[in-house]
């Protein structure tokens, strides 16, 4: 595995930089891709909302992570969580199945659970499972934390 | 014909790896740009519901993709070990199972796409290990990985038997096209 070439599936952090990849050392190497595999996750409050920012890759290997997450924070009180879907670099059924997992803990709190998304390759499967109909979809965190219905 | 046999050890994080060969030799046959979203979509549903059985059912048995470039298709196979019968309709269970029914049909979204939540949060919890055996989660994530695939893939089979479920998704290639079919693009897993 080399981060080289062009228009590979590798994400773009990995193959668009030369100075980056110039900076390459096996260790440093081992630790992108490392970051590459893995979910990022960072949550944050505005005003009495939870955001939770999710980049990279969620699938059956890394949705566990993101559940874990959403079970934490409703357990430590937040119930009105949006969480922000830009980064997501790709998204299959087992993330949806976390998503649908977090919207029933809030609701059960009388909560509320927010996507933002605006990427056509994301909202596709959110389509496709007609889940459209099941989550709030916004342009933007700032919509989404204005939201009150 | 060419093809491509992939074998993995049942682990969730080769699912990835499977994404990234099919998407590869997908772009490599010929799919065109436009279908390689679908693509890894899809594998990754199929490839997940075989981890998934093989994990409960048959750990130490590998999964099996094959990868088929024909002369106007291209072909992915995904094949596990684990005999069981179909669920039935697969949009319908996904329906059913989602309390979507009365809302209306997959894909037709809404002008806003902005209503509130049905009761889907309360009838499934696919994220969690909290509410079905492990069985019936296995079948709940399967249903759902099925229909999405069936969404997404025009051309899909899907056989049960005994031995094992084969999963067969197939796509047209670009044939008159512009593919950059010399390989460039290929460059991470060009040795695959």
């Amino acid at each position: 595995m080399r981060p080289s070439g062009v228009a590979t599936d590798w994400p773009p952090e990995l193959v668009s930089s030369p100075a980056h990849m110039r900076a390459f050392s096996s260790a440093s190497m081992k630790r992108q891709l490392e970051d590459a595999v893995d979910l990022s996750l960072s949550t944050r409050s505005e005003g009495d909302r939870t955001v939770v920012v999710v980049g990279g890759e969620i699938d059956v290997y890394t949705a566990p992570k993101l559940r874990e997450q959403l079970i934490d924070l409703v357990a430590a009180g937040n119930y009105h969580i949006v969480v922000d879907m830009e980064k997501v670099e790709f998204l299959d059924s087992t993330g949806l199945g976390v998503l649908v997992g977090g919207l029933k803990r809030v609701r059960a709190h009388d909560g509320s659970l927010r996507l933002v998304c605006t990427q056509e390759r994301i909202l596709k499967i959110f389509r496709i499972t007609g889940l459209t109909k099941v989550f709030p979809i916004h342009n933007s965190v700032d919509e989404a934390v204005a939201a009150t219905d | 014909v060419s093809t491509v046999t992939v074998s993995f050890t049942a682990f969730p994080e080769h699912v990835r790896t499977a994404r990234f060969i099919v998407a590869s030799v997908a772009r490599r046959a010929g799919v065109s740009e436009g279908l390689l979203d679908e693509v890894r979509l899809a594998v990754s549903e199929a490839c997940s519901m075989a981890v998934r059985q093989h994990r409960v059912f048959a750990p130490a048995v590998p999964v099996e993709l094959t990868l088929i470039e024909g002369d106007a298709t291209f072909a992915v196979r995904v094949s596990d070990a684990v005999g069981r019968e179909g669920h039935g309709d697969a949009t319908e269970d996904l329906l059913e199972l989602a309390g979507l029914s009365e809302v209306g049909a997959l894909g037709a979204e809404s002008p806003n796409g902005q209503r509130h939540p049905t009761d889907l949060g309360r009838s499934i919890d696919l994220g969690g290990p909290d509410d079905e055996g492990v069985v019936g989660g296995l079948r709940a994530r399967e249903r759902i990985g099925l229909a999405v695939i069936e969404g997404l893939v025009d051309d899909v089979q899907v056989d049960y038997s005994g031995d094992g479920v084969v999963l067969t998704m197939t796509w047209p290639l670009a044939l008159d096209d512009d593919v950059d079919l010399d390989g460039a693009g290929s460059a991470p897993l060009g040795g695959v």
